[in-house]
């Protein structure tokens, strides 16, 4: 079983150079309006609300195509599929299609009106800020003191190895863009990462390929905790299941940021533009943002900065991209966290 | 063939040759400026390239003997802290792609050894600024790993294109400072000038000293010809004067004989014919005479109004004088001269003998034009500006000549049957003006005739 799935999933360039998959299709009709094709990684329900809003305003039919942000590379990078507007939480990958050429530029009042940091080049738009988060069961978490931070957890984890072996939880960073992406983020940010990995790997952690897969074993007390967990899966789900808590690490939170870019190959770059300066201006909408639960972008306060970290947009995500690199990484992780 | 022009003005083209020299200035300064400022944003952008290459070359190590690199997360980070720019990099290790963008072009070798080689090439629809940094690493052979980082120069054209604007903006600055300061300084080195135009301007019409301004050394030949030219045109006057003077003397003279003659012939004469030819004779030798003797008068008062020899007269005397003077030939026409005179001390600066010729002439001309038995009123009347008046009841002055009658031997248009040599209110004319004073000449108030009046400043 793990061996297909390093077989399959062994290095990006590999899966990219499947032929891209659709998982999901949906159209939105607008009698004689133009059309505005979006590929993207959200779910096709959550999104639903901001398709319907937008098109209350402009009469623009839409077609939404939902695909692993694996495949939104593929599809954009390698086949040149004709997109007006790609959507993707892999920050890296869409920072690297802007890199290399393969994204329009963009600039309107709304973009303008983003922090610095939520955008890149004119190229790349942030619009929601996600992030990542441990998410404790709490029936475990009754007698054992919650950790604040990294260095807490090892010392939780090496303290009570009966608790935990087998009930930790994080992503499978060869699958997942957004667990590979907190990895990397992780590893450049504090000392503790690799001993956490290690220690987490003698505790036989489970590998999981999605966040919502991750909450649900929690809540089931499956698992005791899971480790970056996207924040903004785990606080939807905190209001019907009562068995989850989630902590915020006082050391740095990573905050992953949901991009749009139109891609060089789009037909509709009005329409795409238009949906852009809808998205970057979510905040504006706490209608969408309760319907859909993803947290819009804000400019973050001074206080909040130190430990909340929004990833930098920029050339230095395309390090983790680097094929030797990421085949580095992937090997010392897998050996950490692969101990049998 | 000449061709016509305007008009030059020294200090336009100062003006405008400074200003040109300005614009030029101003240009070149703008120019360096830009260069300047631009090769250092570009050795910016080559230092952290070179910076970012150097740091990947470090990065790479061998693993059981394979050649691996571990592209450092600074390395490329390190180049989107100063701007949102694309960025390619391409390891190489002995001609084959360890890493990176495969088709990223090598920059041409150009100098020596391992010195970073910078390229400005076209990759993937954009200028880049491209670095390769050499490496040289021993695993069982030789291998030499070569790291290209490129960056594409967007950011640089933003500063490129704010050093310009500021460039701009400071060489049009220089410039408008620059001409305002030409035009001050055109305007300060013809001072010496104008000063000299102003002293020259200034002088009146028959001031023909040398001119003493200050003057600056390139103006000194000019200031030199210029005197130069007019000491020749006084003596050229005076030779006149004095030709004048001398011809009037020397026809004043044998015609006095011939008046002393004509007159001993016409006691001795019998038939009434013959005597009234010989005072008709005697007449034309008097008037003569006067002519003769105004001619003199003028001359020395051209003269003399040159450099006046002033002292403290009293007007009173003055006409005092005249009218005791010329009373004889007032009683010949039985013309009575009435003076009315004031009692307030008065004092007036100038020249004797010139005041004696005006008044001469005023009185003389007022008992010329004047029939017999009638009147003659001498005034003097006090203030800042006294007034010598002379009234007659003759037959005044027609309105249209009263303008032209001071000009030289001109004459009114109603005394044909007089004879005179239209000098008389001339030389009362320059006499006032050298004093400062001035000549007035109205109709008399109480009845016929005019009233010609000296005025002059006194004390």
């Amino acid at each position: 079983m793990r061996h297909t799935c390093l077989a399959l999933l062994l290095s990006l360039w590999a899966v990219l150079a499947c032929a891209f998959e659709i998982e999901e299709s949906r159209s939105y009709p607008v009698p004689g309006g133009s059309e505005l094709r979006i590929l993207s990684t959200a779910d096709a329900d959550v999104f639903e609300p901001i398709i319907t809003a937008f098109q209350a305003i402009y009469p623009i039919a839409i077609t939404y195509d939902v695909a692993s942000s694996a495949q939104v590379m593929a599809g954009l990078y390698e086949e040149g599929a004709a997109y007006d507007l790609a959507i993707s939480s892999a920050m890296d990958l869409q920072t690297k299609l802007a890199n290399d050429g393969l994204a329009q530029r963009y600039a309107s009042d709304a973009t303008a009106a983003l922090p610095p940091w939520a955008k890149w080049g004119d190229q790349v738009f942030a619009f929601t800020q996600e992030p990542a988060v441990l998410v404790l069961n709490a029936q475990v978490f009754e007698t054992l003191a919650a950790p604040k931070n990294r260095e807490g957890l090892i010392t939780l984890l090496r303290a009570h190895p009966e608790v935990f072996d087998g009930r930790i939880g994080t992503y499978d960073i060869r699958v997942s863009g957004a667990g590979y992406l907190f990895a990397t983020q992780d590893s450049r940010n504090t000392e503790s990462f690799w001993r956490l990995t290690e220690i987490m790997g003698r505790l036989n952690t489970q590998l999981y390929c999605c966040s919502s897969e991750m909450i649900d074993a929690v809540a089931r007390g499956e698992l005791a905790l899971a480790y970056n967990v996207l924040g903004s899966y785990a606080r939807a789900r905190l209001t019907d299941t009562p068995e989850v808590r989630i902590v915020e690490m006082d050391d740095f939170v990573s905050v992953m940021l949901r991009t749009a870019l139109i891609p060089q190959t789009a037909q509709a770059p009005q329409a795409a533009g238009l949906m852009i300066d809808f998205l970057a201006g979510l905040r504006l909408r706490p209608d969408l943002v309760a319907a859909t639960g993803l947290p819009p972008v804000v400019s973050a306060s001074a206080a909040d900065e130190r430990v909340i970290r929004p990833i930098r947009l920029g050339p230095g995500l395309l390090v983790f991209l680097d094929r030797l690199r990421r085949d580095t990484f992937l090997r010392s992780w897998a050996s950490s966290i692969e101990q049998d | 063939m000449t061709v016509a022009r305007a008009p030059s003005s020294i200090r336009r083209r100062l003006v405008v040759q400074l200003a040109l020299v300005a614009a030029l200035l101003s240009v070149v300064f703008f120019l360096a400026l830009r260069v300047v400022a631009e090769r250092a944003t570009e050795a910016t952008q080559d230092n952290i390239l070179a910076a970012s290459a150097t740091s990947i070359a470090d990065a790479v190590y061998t693993d059981a003997g394979v050649v691996r690199v571990e592209i450092p997360y600074s390395a490329l980070s390190m180049l989107g802290t100063v701007s949102e720019d694309r960025v390619f990099y391409h390891v190489i290790l002995d001609g084959e792609t360890l890493t990176g963008y495969e088709d990223l072009p090598v920059p041409e070798a150009r100098g020596a050894g391992r010195d970073p080689r910078f390229a400005t090439y076209l990759y993937r629809g954009d200028t880049v600024r491209a670095v390769v940094v050499q490496r040289a690493l021993n695993v069982d052979r030789p291998h030499r790993v070569d790291v290209v980082v490129a960056q594409t120069r967007r950011g640089l054209a933003a500063i490129s294109s704010r050093i310009t604007t500021t460039a701009t903006a400071i060489g049009v600055v220089f410039f408008l400072a620059a001409t305002a300061l030409s035009t001050f300084a055109a305007q300060n080195a013809l001072a010496p000038l104008s000063r000299l135009t102003e002293a020259v301007r200034r002088r009146g019409p028959r001031d023909l000293r040398p001119v003493t301004a200050e003057t600056p050394t390139e103006l000194t030949p000019l200031v030199g010809g210029l005197n130069g030219f007019i000491a020749r045109l006084r003596s050229a006057l005076t030779r006149s004067e004095d030709l004048i003077v001398e011809a009037a003397h020397r026809v004043r003279t044998p015609l006095a004989t011939v008046r002393t003659q004509a007159e001993m012939v016409h006691l001795q004469m019998e038939k009434p014919e013959n005597r009234a030819a010989l005072r008709q004779m005697i007449r034309a030798v008097d008037e003569s005479s006067r002519s003769a003797g105004q001619l003199l008068d003028h001359a020395m008062v051209t003269l003399r109004s040159d450099q006046l020899e002033t002292e403290e007269i009293d007007p009173v005397e003055l006409l005092r004088d005249a009218v005791d003077r010329l009373s004889p030939t007032a009683d010949l026409k039985d013309i009575v001269i009435t003076l009315d005179l004031s009692t307030t001390e008065l004092r007036v600066q100038g020249d004797t003998i010139l005041l004696q010729n005006a008044v001469r002439n005023m009185l003389d001309n007022a008992i010329k034009y004047s029939p017999a038995d009638t009147e003659i009123t001498v005034r003097l009347v006090p203030g800042v500006l006294c007034r010598l008046e002379v009234s007659d009841q003759g037959r005044g002055f027609l309105a249209e000549d009263v303008a032209r009658m001071p000009e030289r031997f001109s004459r009114g248009s109603n005394v044909e049957d007089v004879v005179g040599s239209g000098l008389g209110l001339t030389i009362v004319r320059d006499v006032a003006e050298a004093h400062g004073g001035s000549l007035e000449i109205t109709p008399n108030m109480e009845g016929p005739g005019a009233c010609v009046t000296l005025v002059l400043p006194c004390s």
